[in-house]
């Protein structure tokens, strides 16, 4: 905690001084931090409150709601719908997490090699993040289209019969997967600038005990690499469990076929807002929560196994 | 083998992995540009082609036309502009006052503020929403914008990580002249900061343009959609337009692209920043 608070080091100035401008300081260091302090009050604290007691009522916009204790948990775990998507959504996550940083930190070592125009293939990496989503969707939708999609158009000169991409169930979840590769620019950047923070200096010792590129990375790149693989690592498991825009664009928010594409959020969205229920929503947002820090929690206690710090 | 020649081979082995991940990367954008330009006969035809006969600009205008797309992009616009306006006001100063001013309870409240950071937005979207409909905000474009003046978690958290490297010695040398504290932070340390302002202000200005979750939410009259909602209206019961829908992504995706072209140096150094001090 000490570091987090990040106390500024303390000047050198005498105790009496010291003493009267910290507490001139005090005022002045709330009273710049107020907007914030709002702001946490109004958008975070009194909602998150509100929230968890609209979780135990039968909330609608239409009608003031009725406690009903823990009836609306139970209704979920008995809604087929929802396991659906929680199906959905860990399926989703934990086949696009590990698959997005072994892609992305092969990437970014590819771009971090000294070759000429290197900063021309960084852009292009970078390009596909630019792309909004709901335009990306678009895209991605008529890259894939069973008939007259650019893919299966690929597919079909080298005489492969391409799938039916996001019109199968079986289909649907990895195109989705695909997709959301195509947007890992950010994530290789952050590798890069991880790479970057590699001193050279290891690798010349590696170098000088006749190491190979592939000892090399195993022993050097990969370890000094755990830092920033765990910041992408906890990044990504919490956005892979806020999949809405992607999924809920290319169904027009029906989560077709057969509710394949029936995302965690999309659901939420939908009883919250389509269905009006207001307080079924609401404990659905609290189960996200236990899970996403549930995850959360469990990456930062194994992490302490598996990351490495330089120097240390 | 001499190293000479596995030099060479290596180097072409590292343009031929370059080469093949690119495409991957630059195809689908190429897609995009060229799927704009053509006519539908041409959009339908199998095996797809790449070069538009003839290069139908028309897609464009018809699509400018279909719906109301100056009125979506000023929507756009407003909402961009203010809500990044609200994150350049409140965050940096929230950030310096974690960062360099010592008040009681700092260290409880940052926190807190790192607390929330982790807290998925859909907790907190029921509530909201139940708030901005008893202010009546539910329909304009304010539910997306005044939340950016009262800060952003992560926002604050970068700002702040860069307002502990500044030294301590400028402040102090200021203070002896009688400057106040804000006269400090405006003329002194807000200039300091502009490479973290600016790159913040990219996030913002990048997370406005494309959302669509916000003003799927809020925004409930067609006269105050903005782009990405708009687009949806390319997609009916009878099909999807397509040629006009990629041309409306392709204007969506332009302004987002010419921003990134020149301040991209700023930018890759603003999200090496995030990642790295996380």
């Amino acid at each position: 905690m000490e570091k987090l608070a990040g106390a500024a080091p303390a000047a050198a100035v005498p105790a009496t001084r010291r003493k009267r401008s910290l507490r001139r300081i005090g005022i002045t260091g709330w009273l710049f931090a107020s907007p914030w302090i709002l702001g946490l009050l109004c958008f975070y604290a009194v909602p998150m409150l509100s929230s968890i007691y609209f979780s135990f009522t039968t909330y609608s916009i239409l009608q003031p709601g009725e406690f009903v204790g823990l009836s609306n948990y139970v209704e979920l775990f008995n809604d087929p719908l929802f396991w659906k998507s929680i199906y959905n959504t860990i399926y989703f996550a934990v086949f696009f997490v590990p698959l997005s940083i072994f892609v992305g930190v092969s990437l970014a070592m590819m771009l971090n090699m000294k070759v000429k125009g290197m900063a021309m293939f960084r852009t292009i990496f970078f390009l596909p993040t630019l792309v909004p989503q709901v335009a990306l969707s678009v895209l991605w939708m008529w890259l894939l289209h069973p008939n007259f999609g650019l893919v299966n158009g690929m597919l079909a000169s080298i005489g492969i019969d391409g799938p039916p991409w996001l019109g199968g169930e079986a289909w649907s979840k990895p195109s989705l997967i695909l997709m959301s590769l195509w947007g890992i620019g950010q994530a290789v950047v952050i590798y890069l600038a991880g790479l970057g923070d590699i001193s050279e200096e290891y690798y010349e010792a590696a170098a000088i005990d006749g190491a190979s590129w592939f000892q090399k990375t195993r022993a050097v790149t990969l370890p000094l690499l755990t830092p920033v693989i765990f910041y992408n690592l906890v990044m990504g498991t919490i956005g892979a469990f806020q999949q809405f825009t992607l999924p809920y664009t290319l169904t027009k928010g029906q989560g077709t076929p057969s509710n394949s594409m029936t995302f965690y959020v999309m659901y939420l969205y939908e009883n919250g807002f389509r269905y009006f229920k207001m307080g079924y929503a609401s404990a659905m947002a609290w189960i996200l929560f236990v899970i996403v820090m549930a995850l959360t929690a469990l990456i930062f206690v194994t992490s302490k196994r598996w990351v490495h710090y330089q120097g240390k | 083998m001499n190293p000479a020649a596995v030099k060479t081979i290596n180097r072409t082995l590292a343009y031929v992995c370059l080469i093949a991940a690119s495409a991957f990367f630059i195809i689908p954008f190429i897609w995009l540009l060229s799927t704009s330009l053509k006519p539908l006969t041409q959009i339908f035809s199998f095996p797809p082609e790449w070069i538009p006969k003839p290069f139908l600009w028309s897609n464009y205008s018809r699509a400018i036309e279909y719906i109301p797309f100056w009125t979506f992009l000023r929507n756009t616009a407003v909402i961009t502009i203010f809500s990044t306006l609200g994150v350049i006001v409140s965050c940096p100063i929230v950030a310096y006052s974690f960062a360099k001013l010592e008040w009681r309870g700092r260290g409880t409240l940052f926190f807190i503020t790192l607390a929330v950071m982790m807290i998925p937005s859909q907790v907190t979207l029921i509530p909201l929403f139940l708030l901005f409909t008893k202010l009546g905000w539910v329909g304009t474009p304010l539910p997306l914008i005044i939340p950016q003046f009262f800060g952003v978690p992560i926002y604050i958290f970068l700002m702040r990580q860069f307002f502990l490297g500044l030294p301590d010695a400028l402040r102090e040398a200021a203070r002896l002249d009688g400057a106040s504290e804000f006269r400090i932070y405006l003329q002194i340390m807000f200039p300091l900061a502009k490479s973290a302002v600016l790159s913040v202000a990219l996030f913002q200005f990048m997370a406005s343009w494309t959302d669509f979750m916000g003003p799927l939410l809020y925004l409930t009259n067609e006269i105050s959609y903005t782009v990405s909602l708009g687009l949806q209206q390319f997609q009916s019961q009878k099909g999807s337009e397509w040629g006009m829908l990629m041309a409306v992504s392709t204007l969506m995706t332009l302004p987002i692209i010419v921003l990134f072209f020149f301040l991209q140096k700023t930018f890759i150094r603003g999200i090496t920043f995030s990642g790295i001090k996380g």
